[in-house]
C-alpha cells in the first residue's frame, strides 16, 4: 500500500483490457475457436450427403440445416466460456475487483463471440452456397446469422455461468440453453428462408434484433448472478 | 481503532456449522493469522470476508461501513489470493500482471518489473506461466498482490509451494505492507516472519 492513492481503472478500460487478454489467449490457442467452426462445416456438409442432393431439396432444408448447425456449434464453444477462469481463480479475482462483474462478463462474452460466433458468420456464405442458396440471398443470411450468433453467445453465457462448477456440465448446459435459444432458431431460420426465397425479411430480423437487445441488457446481469452462485 | 471488524459471523456449509459466532477486529498495521485443522473453515472464513460466500448472519464492516452495503468500495481496497493463482498458462508473467492487476490499477512496465523483482522472480523471464514451477507461479501471484497496492490483503496459504527463500521473501513484503499501515488476514500453518506486536492469532476448531 503506497502512500499515494493508487489510480483506479475505469470500467471501460478494464473491459477493454479483458477483451485484449482473451483475444491474445484465443490467438495462442487456435484449436479452441477452430473446433466449433470445423464442427459447423462438417455438420452442414453432412446434410447433402444424408438427403436427396437435388438443389431444390437442399435449398428447402438450408435454413434449418444452417441454424441447427450454428446452434450446436455455439453450444460446443460455450463450455469454454468461463470454465478456465473458474478453475484457475480468475473469476474470483474479477468478482472482488471492485468493478461490475456483469460488465466484465459481457466483455468476455464479446470475445467469445468474436472467436467462435463470427467465424460461423464468415463461413456462412460458403455453406449457404453449397446448400443451394442463391448469391443474392447471402447478405440476408449473413445479417440473420450475425444477429442470431450474438444472441446465442449472450444467452449461452447465463448457462455457462450456472454450470461453471459442475463436472460434465455440458449436458446440463445444453438442457438450459436450448429452450432459451428456440426463439433465435425460429426467427433466424425464418429470416434465412425468406432471404433464400428473395422475399422481404424485415419482420424476423426485427424480432432477432429485439432478442439481441434484450439479451445484451439482461444476460450479463443473469450471468454475473450465476457466476457468483457458482463461486460460492 | 479497527478498520476491519467481523461481528458474530455464522455460516453453514451443508449440514456443517463452519463459522459459529466468530468476532474479531483488526486495526491498521496488523496481521491476523488464521490457523486450524484441515476443514476447520479457514478458507471459508476468508471467502466470507471477501464477499464470495454469503453469511447466514453477522456482519463484516470495513472503515465502519457494512461491506455488503458498499461492496465496490470495499473490494477496491482488497487484494485477494486464494489457492488458485489466477494466472493464464499461455501468458508470460508480465502479461499476466498487465492483464489482471491492470484491470484495477494504472501502473507502468517499470512497476511490473519492480513487483516481480520484489518477489524474487527473474528479470526478463519470458516463459509462459504453464512453463513455470508452482512456486514461481505463486511468486507471480504475490507480485499481483503488490501491484494492486490495496490496504487489505486476504491471502489463503500464500506461501504454499514456496521454498525457504520464498517464505522469507513473503515475510519481508508482508512486514513492509504492515509497516505502511496495511492490514492482512492470512490463512496459513507456517510461522509468519512479522513482528510479534503486529500479529494476532485466530484458531478455528
Amino acid at each position: 500500500m503506497s502512500n499515494a492513492t493508487p489510480t483506479a481503472v475505469s470500467s471501460a478500460r478494464a473491459g477493454w483490457l479483458l477483451v485484449q487478454r482473451d483475444l491474445r489467449l484465443g490467438l495462442r490457442r487456435p484449436g479452441e475457436w477452430l473446433q466449433p467452426l470445423v464442427f459447423f462445416l462438417v455438420v452442414t456438409t453432412l446434410f447433402p450427403l444424408a438427403t436427396d442432393p437435388q438443389m431444390s431439396r437442399l435449398r428447402d432444408i438450408a435454413p434449418g440445416a444452417l441454424w441447427v448447425a450454428a446452434l450446436l456449434s455455439s453450444l460446443l464453444a460455450l463450455e469454454l466460456l468461463f470454465r478456465e477462469d473458474g478453475q484457475d481463480g480468475s473469476l474470483e479475482q474479477l468478482a472482488v475487483s471492485g468493478l461490475p462483474l456483469s460488465w466484465l462478463l459481457l466483455a468476455k462474452t464479446c470475445v467469445h463471440w468474436l472467436m467462435t460466433g463470427l467465424p460461423l458468420v464468415l463461413a456462412a456464405p460458403l455453406v449457404a452456397t453449397a446448400l443451394g442458396a442463391p448469391y443474392a440471398a447471402i447478405p440476408g443470411i449473413l445479417a440473420a446469422l450475425l444477429l442470431g450468433s450474438v444472441a446465442l453467445s449472450l444467452i449461452g453465457a447465463v448457462g455457462a455461468g450456472l454450470t461453471l462448477g459442475l463436472r460434465r456440465g455440458g449436458v446440463l448446459l445444453a438442457l438450459l440453453v436450448l429452450p432459451l435459444a428456440v426463439p433465435v432458431l425460429i426467427f433466424g431460420a425464418r429470416a434465412t428462408a425468406l432471404a433464400i426465397a428473395l422475399e422481404p425479411m424485415a419482420a424476423p430480423m426485427y424480432l432477432l434484433g429485439a432478442i439481441v437487445v434484450l439479451s445484451a441488457t439482461l444476460a450479463p446481469l443473469a450471468a454475473a448472478a450465476a457466476v457468483r452462485i457458482s463461486l460460492e | 481503532m479497527n478498520l476491519l471488524s467481523a461481528h458474530d459471523l455464522h455460516l453453514w456449509r451443508g449440514d456443517l456449522h463452519v463459522l459459529r459466532g466468530l468476532s474479531f477486529g483488526l486495526g491498521a498495521g496488523r496481521c491476523l493469522q488464521v490457523t486450524g485443522v484441515n476443514g476447520a473453515g479457514k478458507s471459508t472464513l476468508l471467502r466470507a470476508l471477501a464477499g464470495l460466500l454469503p453469511l447466514e448472519s453477522g456482519a463484516v464492516s470495513w472503515r465502519g461501513l457494512d461491506t455488503r452495503k458498499d461492496t465496490f468500495a470495499f473490494h477496491s481496497e482488497l487484494a485477494w489470493l486464494s489457492h488458485g493463482t489466477a494466472l493464464k498458462g499461455d501468458l508470460s508473467a508480465p502479461e499476466n500482471l498487465r492483464f489482471s492487476a491492470g484491470l484495477r490499477r494504472v501502473f507502468s512496465e517499470a512497476d511490473i518489473d519492480t513487483a516481480l523483482s520484489r518477489v524474487g522472480f527473474p528479470h526478463n523471464d519470458g516463459r509462459l506461466a504453464r512453463q513455470m514451477s508452482a512456486g514461481q507461479q505463486r511468486r507471480v501471484a504475490l507480485a499481483r498482490v503488490l501491484l494492486l497496492d490495496c490496504a487489505l490483503w486476504l491471502l489463503d496459504e500464500p506461501t504454499s509451494n514456496l521454498d525457504t527463500r520464498g517464505q522469507n521473501m513473503f515475510g519481508e513484503i508482508l512486514d513492509a505492507h504492515l509497516e505502511r499501515g496495511g492490514l492482512a488476514i492470512i490463512a496459513t500453518h507456517q510461522a509468519l516472519a512479522v513482528r510479534a506486536d503486529r500479529l494476532q492469532g485466530l484458531e478455528l476448531t
